[in-house]
C-alpha cells in the first residue's frame, strides 16, 4: 500500500513529511505499528507515514494521576511504568492483533485514534474520556495543541475528543497525555451459567443497576464461552450461554458485593465464583475478543447498542451464521460472519432498527473497499464531517478514505 | 473589561421586522421585545456585565428553535443561547443586536430508562430535577455543580460543567450519551444515542464543552447511575497549605480516590463558619473534605485508611463523621462558600483555573502575596483532587477602580495556573471573561484550528459571537 514509510523520530519530521506530502498532492498512510491496517477502509496512498518511532513515556506523576506518552509508544511499555506504580489505563483498551492479523504491539496512538475500549467502558469510560491532551500535527503540516496535563480543563473547544475515534484522518497525534488511576487491589467475577441471551441481558442489568459497582459485565453464548480456558466447563458446558460479573475494589469489598450482588441476582441461579488471577484471565479474553470464533474469511462487527436490544438484534442475525458475544451489559455485541455484502445488510439493518452505531471492524478489501463500514452520516452530519476534515486536512492527505469513501 | 464588538446597524435599524419575523417562527407567546422584560435577560452569573438584547424568544419544541435560527441565520442577526443564566464566564451575556434563545420552557423529562440507565430530557430541565426524576428508583444523574437547583442540562452541555463528586464520576462530558441539537442554518441533527459509542467523529465530545459556539442543545441522553449505599465524610485541619498539600498528594497516590476531596483555605474557612455554623476549625491554615461510598462497614474501612495517611501530617484536628447527619454538617460550610463569601464582601470574582496539585502550596503562597499587593481579600476554594481552584477575589463593585484591579488580580492568577502547567478554566468556560486571555495557554496555531471548527459548524460566526475566541476575522474553510 505504501510505496515510501516515512517513520520520524521527532515532530520535526512529521512536519516536513506531511509539509511535503502536501506539495506533491499525495495521500498519506498514516499509521503507528500498522496493526489496525486491517481496519475500516483501506487507505489508498503511494506514501506512509508512522509514529512507530516516537516513542516513550515523556512525564508521569503517579500523585497527580497523569501521564504523557509519545504516541508511538507501545501500549504494554506505559501499562508496565503504570503498574509500577500500581496504576492503569482506565478503559482497559484491548488487543485486536488476533483479529487483524497483526503481530505488531498496538501503540497509544492508534489506540486512542480508533478509540477502542475494554470491558470497564460500561463504570470507566472510553478511551477518549481520559485523554486529557494532545500535541499533533494537521493535514497542512501545522503542529497543534489541545487540552492539557491537569484533570480537568473546559478551555476551549476540546479537539483531542474530535482527534480521539477519528482513525488518523485529521492530525497525526504526536503525544497524548491520559488520566490514569489506581489499579484495582482485588478483582473477583461472578459467573451465572444456563442462561438464554434475554435472561442474560437481564441479569447484566439487574447487576449494573444494583449499587455494587460492577465494572464488567458480559454474556457469552456457549460457543463463545467454551474458547475462554478461564471459564470451568461445568459452567460453559451446559449447552446454554454463561453471564459473567466483574467486581474491582479492595480486598474486602470485593468480598461484601460479591455476596450482596449474589443475592440481587438470585433469581437467575446461584453464581459461581472466580477470584483474582483466574478473573484477570477471563477479563483480557472478553477485553481482547477471544470469545468470538472467527474463520479466517469472516468479517467481524463492533456494534454499539442500548443493552436491552442486543438481544433482538442477535435474534435478527441468526439466519447469516453469525457467531457473537455481548460485552458492556449487552451494549457492545461483537459478531463474525462469512464476509457477504447479504450478511452486512443484515447486521447494518438490525442496528439501525435497534438505533445502535455499527462498525465493520474487519472485511477482506474486496468487501470493505466497496461499502460503508461506518453508518453513512445523514446529509447535515456528512456536510459537517466534510468541513470538519477540512478544517484539519484541507487538501484531503490524511488516510483518505478509511472512515468514510470520498472523505 | 473585555470590549465587545460594534452591533450591527443594519440590524438595529430592522428591530421591528425581526421581532415580527420571530413571532411567525416561534409564536407571539415565545418573543419578548419590550425593554423592561427584557432586563431580565442582561445578565448571567457574572453581573459586572451588562447588556440589553435585541429580543429574546423562549420556545418550547426544537423545531421553534430550528425556525428561529433559520430566519436569524437569513437575516444576519446574531444569537445567544441562554439556559438558567448562571455561566461564571459571562456566556450568556447578550449582545445589542443578539436574538437570546432561552431554553427555560423545554424542561419536559422525555424518557427513562432504568434497565439500559439512560434518562433523555429536554435541555432546559434543571441538573438536579434529572437526579430528582430517578431518585425514587434509587438512581441518580452524577455530575453535581453547585448550581445544580438551577442550571440547566443544556448549559451543562454547554461549559462540561463538574462538580464537587466528578473525581470518582468524571463531568458533563464523561456522561452524555446523545444530543439533539440543531445548527445555526436551522437544521436538526441527532448525535449518539441511549448507546455507549456513537458513530463517526466524536460529535458528543466535541459539542460539550463548546459554549453555544457550535449549535443549540435541544434534547440531552445522559447516564443515569444506580445511587451508592451510602456516603460519610470527613473533615482534618492542619496548620499550613504545604502540609494540607501533602496530604492530598498522599492520598491520591495511595491507591484510595475518595467521591470528593475539598480544599479550603483559612479565609474561606471563617467565611462559611460564619454562615453556617458548622464547626469548622478556625484555628487552621487549611482543611480538607474527604468523602468515601459504600456500605457503612466500606465507610468504615475507607475513613479509617484515609485517616490513618492523614495523622502522618499531624493534623490540628480530625472529624469522622459517623452518621449521614453528621456528614451533612461536614458539608454544610462547604456548600455555603458563595454565600458565605456574598455576605462578608458586596461583590466577589469567581476564577476557576486548574493546577497540577503539587503546585498547590507554591500557588496558594503566590495567591497570597498578589492579595497583599492588589489590596483585595481572597479565599481559596479548591477541588483538590483534580486541581481545580476557586480563588474567591472580593471587591467593590460601585467602586470602578476596585473592579478593574479585581479583575487584573484574577487574570494573574489565571497566567499562573497556565505557567506552572494547568489551565484557565476547569468547569466554568472561558466566556466572555477569560476570551482575551486564550493566547496565554494557546498558540496562534492552537487557536487557528479551533476558530475552524467553529467556522464549519457556523461559517458566518452568528452564534454566540465575541465569546471564548479572542475578536478577530472568522477564518473562511476551503478545501485546497
Ligand atoms: C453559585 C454558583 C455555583 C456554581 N457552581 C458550579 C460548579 O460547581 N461546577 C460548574 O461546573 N459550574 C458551576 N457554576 C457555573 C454554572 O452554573 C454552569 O456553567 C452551568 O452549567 C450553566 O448552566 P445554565 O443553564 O445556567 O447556562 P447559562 O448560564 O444560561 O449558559 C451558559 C453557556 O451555555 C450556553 N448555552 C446554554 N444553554 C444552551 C443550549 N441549550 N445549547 C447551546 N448552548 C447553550 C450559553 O450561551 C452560555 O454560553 C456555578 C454557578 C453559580 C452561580
Amino acid at each position: 500500500m505504501s510505496g515510501i514509510a516515512e517513520a520520524p523520530g521527532d515532530d520535526a519530521g512529521i512536519v516536513a513529511a506531511i509539509r511535503d506530502a502536501a506539495a506533491a498532492g499525495e495521500p498519506l498512510a498514516v499509521s503507528g505499528n500498522g496493526g489496525k491496517r486491517a481496519m475500516l477502509r483501506p487507505v489508498r496512498a503511494a506514501r506512509g507515514l508512522s509514529t512507530r518511532n516516537l516513542s516513550g513515556i515523556v512525564f508521569h506523576s503517579p500523585a497527580e494521576l497523569v501521564l504523557s506518552a509519545r504516541a508511538g509508544t507501545p501500549l504494554a511499555v506505559i501499562e508496565a511504568a503504570l503498574a509500577e506504580h500500581g496504576q492503569h489505563l482506565i478503559a482497559e483498551p484491548p488487543d485486536l492483533g488476533r483479529l487483524l492479523g497483526a503481530a505488531a504491539p498496538p501503540t497509544l496512538g492508534g489506540m486512542v485514534a480508533a478509540n477502542l475500549s475494554g470491558p470497564r467502558r460500561i463504570s470507566g469510560g472510553a478511551m477518549r474520556d481520559h485523554v486529557l491532551g494532545v500535541r499533533a500535527v494537521n493535514g497542512e503540516g501545522t503542529v497543534i495543541r489541545s487540552g492539557g496535563k491537569v484533570l480537568k480543563n473546559v478551555t476551549g473547544l476540546d479537539l483531542c475528543k474530535l482527534l480521539a475515534g477519528s482513525h488518523g484522518t485529521l492530525a497525526v497525534m504526536t503525544e497524548i497525555t491520559l488520566k490514569v488511576l489506581p489499579a484495582p487491589e482485588a478483582t473477583m467475577t461472578l459467573v451465572l451459567p444456563g442462561l438464554d441471551a434475554a435472561q442474560g441481558v437481564a441479569a447484566l442489568a439487574a447487576a449494573l443497576g444494583s449499587p455494587f459497582g460492577v465494572s464488567g459485565a458480559a454474556y457469552l453464548p456457549a460457543a463463545a464461552a467454551a474458547r475462554v480456558p478461564a471459564l470451568d466447563p461445568a459452567d460453559t458446558g451446559t449447552g446454554a450461554g454463561v453471564a459473567v460479573v466483574r467486581l474491582e475494589n479492595f480486598a474486602p469489598s470485593v468480598a461484601y458485593r460479591a455476596g450482596r450482588l449474589a443475592e440481587a441476582l438470585a433469581g437467575f441461579g446461584a453464581p459461581r465464583q472466580i477470584e483474582d488471577d483466574g478473573s484477570r484471565a477471563l477479563w483480557r479474553a472478553i477485553r481482547d475478543a477471544v470469545p468470538l470464533p472467527v474463520a479466517e474469511t469472516d468479517a467481524v462487527w463492533r456494534v454499539s447498542v442500548r443493552p436491552s436490544a442486543a438481544p433482538g438484534l442477535v435474534d435478527a442475525l441468526a439466519a447469516t451464521g453469525a457467531r457473537w458475544f455481548l460485552d458492556w451489559g449487552g451494549g457492545l455485541v461483537w459478531i463474525a460472519a462469512p464476509a457477504e455484502a447479504a450478511t452486512h445488510r443484515v447486521v447494518t439493518a438490525a442496528t439501525a432498527a435497534a438505533m445502535g452505531a455499527w462498525m465493520l471492524l474487519r472485511a477482506p478489501e474486496a468487501l470493505s473497499a466497496g461499502i460503508d463500514v461506518l453508518p453513512p452520516p445523514p446529509a447535515v452530519l456528512a456536510r459537517l464531517t466534510r468541513r470538519v476534515k477540512t478544517a484539519f486536512d484541507p487538501r484531503g492527505i490524511l488516510n483518505p478514505g478509511r472512515m468514510y469513501a470520498g472523505i | 473589561m473585555t470590549v465587545q464588538p460594534e452591533p450591527k446597524a443594519s440590524v438595529l435599524a430592522r428591530c421591528g421586522q425581526i421581532v415580527t419575523g420571530l413571532r411567525e417562527a416561534a409564536g407571539v407567546g415565545a418573543v419578548i421585545a419590550d425593554l423592561v422584560s427584557l432586563r431580565a435577560y442582561e445578565t448571567d452569573g457574572l453581573p459586572a456585565y451588562r447588556q440589553t438584547p435585541l429580543a429574546v424568544v423562549l420556545p418550547e419544541t426544537t423545531e421553534q428553535v430550528a425556525a428561529v435560527l433559520a430566519f436569524c441565520q437569513a437575516n444576519g442577526v446574531r444569537v445567544v443561547p441562554r439556559g438558567a443564566g448562571t455561566s461564571l464566564s459571562g456566556g450568556a451575556l447578550p449582545l445589542a443586536d443578539a436574538v437570546v434563545i432561552g431554553l427555560m420552557r423545554m424542561n419536559r423529562v422525555l424518557a427513562i430508562d432504568y434497565a439500559d440507565r439512560v434518562a433523555t430530557v429536554q435541555a432546559g430541565v434543571t441538573n438536579l430535577a434529572i437526579s430528582g426524576a430517578v431518585g425514587g428508583e434509587g438512581f441518580f444523574y452524577a455530575p453535581d455543580p453547585s448550581s445544580q437547583l438551577a442550571c440547566m442540562i443544556g448549559g451543562n452541555i454547554a461549559m462540561n460543567s463538574g462538580g464537587a463528586h466528578c473525581l470518582k464520576y468524571g463531568v458533563t462530558a464523561n456522561n452524555v450519551l446523545g444530543l439533539t441539537i440543531v445548527t445555526m442554518a436551522g437544521e436538526i441533527v441527532t448525535l449518539g444515542g441511549a448507546h455507549l459509542d456513537a458513530a463517526g467523529y466524536d460529535w458528543l465530545g466535541i459539542l460539550t464543552g463548546s459554549e453555544g459556539q457550535l449549535a443549540i442543545v435541544t434534547e440531552v441522553t445522559v447516564r443515569i447511575l444506580r445511587s451508592p449505599e451510602g456516603a460519610r465524610a470527613m473533615l482534618a485541619a492542619f496548620a499550613s497549605n504545604e502540609v494540607a498539600g501533602a496530604a492530598v498528594a498522599a492520598i491520591i497516590g495511595s491507591g484510595v480516590i475518595p467521591v470528593a476531596l475539598e480544599f479550603m483555605d483559612r479565609p474561606a474557612i471563617h467565611a462559611c463558619e460564619a454562615f453556617a455554623h458548622a464547626g469548622y476549625p478556625l484555628d487552621a491554615e487549611a482543611m480538607l473534605i474527604v468523602e468515601v461510598e459504600g456500605s457503612e462497614a466500606e465507610q468504615d474501612a475507607l475513613l479509617a485508611r484515609l485517616a490513618a495517611i492523614i495523622r502522618r501530617f499531624d493534623p490540628l484536628s480530625l472529624r469522622l463523621a459517623a452518621t449521614a447527619e453528621e456528614s451533612a454538617a461536614i458539608w454544610k460550610g462547604r456548600k455555603g462558600a458563595f454565600g458565605a463569601i456574598g455576605r462578608i464582601s458586596p461583590d466577589y470574582l469567581c476564577m476557576d483555573g486548574v493546577i497540577p496539585t503539587s503546585e498547590l502550596p507554591a500557588v496558594l503562597g503566590r495567591i497570597g502575596e498578589m492579595s497583599r499587593e492588589y489590596g483585595l481579600a481572597v479565599a481559596n476554594i479548591f477541588h483538590a483532587g483534580d486541581g481545580n481552584l476557586h480563588p474567591l477575589i472580593m471587591f467593590d463593585a460601585n467602586d470602578a477602580a476596585s473592579m478593574a484591579k479585581a479583575e487584573e488580580f484574577g487574570a494573574e492568577i489565571l497566567k499562573l495556573c497556565v505557567a506552572v502547567g494547568g489551565c484557565l478554566t476547569g468547569e466554568h468556560g472561558v466566556g466572555i471573561e477569560k476570551r482575551d486571555l486564550m493566547p496565554v495557554q494557546f498558540s496562534a496555531d492552537d487557536l487557528d484550528q479551533q476558530r475552524r471548527i467553529k467556522s464549519a459548524f457556523d461559517p458566518d460566526w452568528l452564534l454566540n459571537p465575541s465569546k471564548v475566541f479572542p475578536l478577530g476575522a472568522p477564518p473562511v474553510l476551503e478545501a485546497a
